[in-house]
């Protein structure tokens, strides 16, 4: 069809600059490694990236993680009223920023989009110099950035995932997660769930299409199966669709009397107002009264549905109205700050920085390998969640849970649950090899 | 028409144009563009436009679902580092291929119809490809958590060389130098040239001729007894294994394939990359790909600390109005002052961003409107 020939001279012109172009790259290649990991802080400061969603379904998660680290970033530079610092068991960090440096950062948005925040990732690992990298506000980019950091050889501090896969079957040597994960939920919220609606149950699950939904939908079933409950039905719904009616109207006919939301963020917001709309929970089933539980909750979530959280269960990371010292402290440097109460997203953000630098100054480096030693197997305390471990064997934090319930006779617009169980940390424990994965050895870069 | 060796100009934009992406390091530091992951961006972004162009600026077909051979040149890619080799290569190949045979299937269908119809079925097919790759197609896609490399992937090629990456996770790498950082960019570059090379031949073929004069009129074309349709075929076809390349490369970079890739939006980004730089040009796709990863990528970065120290030069009730008047436009804004741009570039140039450089070029050189520096001879407006 087209016929544009290749001449001998033509040819040997266009190899002979391919050349040339391919021999560059040797040029600019040899990357000076005098530096013992990547990104040694030199100066007199350390670069964090803080890389949350700006734009997007969970943009209001990602206003406030990033609220949080700046107060993080505050505190451990030794401005502010130091927040969580005073009650934090480890006492290495004195409010002069991480081993001598003070602490500057760099932000960038995911878009809650895997691509865009490793792009977002790189560029402030590759340009702006960032040692550690955190945030993430769902569970498909936690996942990809924790693979970007590894691959970079700098941490990654995982910020609101809750899948398994981001400390199983996904999990990498540098990264470490502070956030409980699907697991953890369904063997807390199992016993309430018992207690309040007995054992002879049937479930409908609605599902978020991406991994977080899927790893809840199969936690939350293992654990009420376990009850005795059955499992009429579990359908996919497509993040962000805005409109449940079509998934809820079958519910009815199901024969199930619990519908188990497996939503976060808009999604849960919309499908609990529709499902509430359609008079679910005025229903009667098989002789019961019909039950709605959301197992991941936040204030932020609970505060958008409103009146319909009611008497829903689920369970959460932190609440702002727990009342040990390191939540009040934390309640109080924030709300003086920003006017309302944390998120358990921005609490859990703000609990990731200050373990990093705490790690640094305890290991008296920034190296990867260093700073993970540190946090592997780190016990401490005064972080609002009671005694806690980051355990070696997954990098995964363990704690107590809350199992929440949507407060019946709110008192303010922020105080929409209440703490109904605190489970204890050894009865959502698990052996870190039940789900799979690897760590891998730790990448300095 | 055209001789078949190189004009001696064409060489001369070849030979500025090679030199302008080798030492792209050294002349995007000074506006903070010089890191290897946005050169690494620039540079794909700019065979994915340069590939839409050869359909878009030529023929005249909008396709509005290049997206999803820039998926499947991804997902192609991942698959062959995780089947058979580590090495760049072979992916880029199989990548190459696979944004192809996928062009070809939907470019048969789409190429019944034209314009807006032809639009709108690329748009659908698009669609429906980002949706399998999301949910449906899971078990070789991973879904929303897009394809990821593990460390027990087979790797038959590698595993056959003698090749063990060990424990750790393994990097693309060209027979030893890991295809990161600026070793990266600069495979990126040459195949950049590569690509740029082939078009510029296209542009001055006969082939490309019949491809303008199918954008110039098409009826006139059927009366004469020509059938087009496989000449739009074969650039549809083209364009899709540039996209297809394209996935490859950013799989190469970065070893993700992530649904996201397919969507829409990012169908939708690549024309606009095409526009804002000139549709029809030579140049243009690459410098408006540039522009638009620039703002994508430095742009959405500025938060209120760095505004601060911009306008800390004014006192500081100015600084704090500049600073919030100003930040409507940056971070997560930068979509507002993309959008700007765009109209302003619509309506003041509409051949793009190379009409302005060709104006300004006129204005110095005081020649013939006609020769045009760097485009083609006649670079026609979009549409």
């Amino acid at each position: 069809m087209s016929d544009f020939k290749v001449t001998r001279r033509g040819l040997l012109k266009s190899t002979a600059a391919a050349g040339v172009a391919l021999a560059t790259p040797t040029i600019f290649s040899s990357k000076s490694f005098a530096a013992g990991y990547l990104n040694e802080p030199k100066g007199k400061t350390v670069t964090f990236g803080f890389n949350v969603p700006q734009t997007g379904a969970y943009a209001d998660e990602g206003a406030d993680e990033l609220r949080a680290y700046q107060l993080a970033v505050e505190h451990i530079n030794g401005e502010g009223d130091g927040g969580m610092l005073n009650t934090f068991s480890s006492k290495a960090l004195k409010g002069n920023g991480v081993n001598g440096k003070k602490v500057v950062f760099v932000t960038g948005d995911t878009q809650t989009k895997s691509d865009a925040a490793r792009a977002s990732a790189k560029r402030m690992i590759e340009k702006d110099g960032a040692i550690m990298i955190t945030g993430g506000s769902s569970s498909g980019v936690a996942i990809a950035v924790q693979g970007l950091c590894q691959e970079a050889g700098v941490i990654f501090m995982a910020g609101l995932t809750h899948s398994n896969d981001t400390t199983g079957k996904d999990k990498r040597a540098n990264g470490f997660r502070h956030f409980f994960n699907t697991e953890m939920t369904g063997a807390a919220l199992a016993p309430v769930l018992k207690n309040s609606f007995g054992t002879d149950r049937t479930a409908y699950h609605l599902t978020a299409d991406y991994t977080w939904g899927w790893s809840q939908e199969g936690s939350i079933k293992k654990y009420t199966e376990k009850l005795g409950w059955k499992t009429a039905s579990a359908v996919r719904t497509p993040l962000g669709a805005g409109d449940f009616s079509q998934y809820i109207t079958p519910v009815l006919n199901s024969g199930a009397d619990v519908l188990v939301l497996n939503h976060y963020g808009r999604d849960m917001v919309n499908s609990l107002t529709q499902a509430v709309q359609f008079g679910l929970r005025d229903k009667q089933v098989n002789g019961k009264d019909f039950a709605i539980v959301v197992p991941l909750y936040s204030r932020l979530m609970a505060q958008g549905a409103g009146e319909n959280v009611k008497g829903i269960f689920g369970s959460t990371n932190w609440h702002w109205s727990l009342q040990d010292e390191g939540s009040k402290a934390f309640v109080k440097s924030f709300g003086k700050k920003y006017g309302f109460p944390p998120s358990q997203a921005a609490h859990t953000t703000y609990c990731q920085a200050i373990l990093y630098a705490d790690a640094c100054q305890r290991a008296g480096t920034f190296m990867p390998s260093g700073v993970g030693a540190a946090l592997e197997g780190f016990k401490f305390d005064g972080l609002g969640n009671g005694p806690t471990e980051y355990r070696a064997e997954d990098h995964q934090c363990f704690k107590d849970v809350l199992v929440v319930k949507g407060k019946e006779n709110p008192t303010s617009k922020f105080d929409v649950l209440e703490v109904v169980e605190v489970t204890p940390r050894a009865q959502v424990e698990y052996p870190a090899s039940m789900l799979g994965g690897e760590l891998g050895p730790y990448n300095n870069g | 028409m055209f001789a078949n060796t190189i004009s001696k100009k064409d060489l001369a934009l070849l030979v500025v144009f090679t030199a302008a992406v080798l030492a792209g390091p050294i002349i995007l530091k000074p506006i903070g563009a010089g890191y290897p992951d946005l050169l690494q961006k620039f540079a794909i972004y700019g065979i994915f436009a340069l590939g839409f162009n050869i359909l878009f600026g030529l023929t005249g077909y909008l396709s509005f679902g290049h997206a999803a051979f820039l998926g499947v040149g991804s997902y192609t890619a991942v698959w062959t580092f995780k089947l058979l080799s580590m090495n760049p290569i072979p992916a880029i190949i199989l990548a190459t291929i696979a944004g192809g045979l996928f062009s070809a299937l939907i470019g048969f269908i789409s190429l019944r119809r034209s314009g807006i119809y032809f639009s709108i079925l690329t748009l659908a097919f698009a669609q429906m490809s980002y949706n399998l790759a999301y949910s449906v197609l899971t078990p070789i896609t991973n879904g929303e958590t897009g394809l990821q490399l593990t460390q027990s992937d087979p790797r038959a090629l590698d595993v056959a060389f003698g090749r063990d990456y060990g424990a750790v996770l393994p990097v693309s790498d060209l027979f030893g130098m890991e295809m990161q950082g600026y070793p990266g960019f600069y495979f990126c570059a040459v195949m950049l040239i590569i690509c740029f090379f082939i078009s510029m031949r296209i542009y001055r073929s006969p082939f490309g001729m019949m491809l303008r004069a199918v954008k110039s009129n098409q009826n006139r074309l059927n009366f004469t007894g020509v059938h087009t349709r496989p000449y739009a075929l074969t650039a549809f076809i083209i364009s899709g294994m540039y996209a297809g390349l394209a996935g490859g490369l950013l799989a190469v970079t970065d070893p993700l394939a992530g649904a996201e890739r397919m969507q829409w939006t990012a169908s939708g980004e690549v024309v606009l990359m095409t526009i804002l730089g000139g549709a029809g040009t030579l140049l243009g796709p690459v410098i408006g790909a540039g522009a638009i990863k620039y703002f994508e990528n430095i742009f959405s970065a500025f938060n209120d600390g760095i505004l601060m120290k911009i306008f800390s030069f004014l006192p500081e009730v100015l600084q704090h109005l500049a600073v919030s008047v100003s930040s409507l436009f940056v971070g997560e804004g930068w979509h507002l002052t993309l959008g700007a741009l765009f109209m302003i570039i619509v309506i003041f140039l509409p051949g793009g961003l190379m009409e302005g450089v060709t104006r300004l070029s006129n204005l110095f050189r005081r020649q013939p409107p006609d020769d045009r520096a760097g485009g083609t001879p006649h670079p026609a407006p979009a549409e």
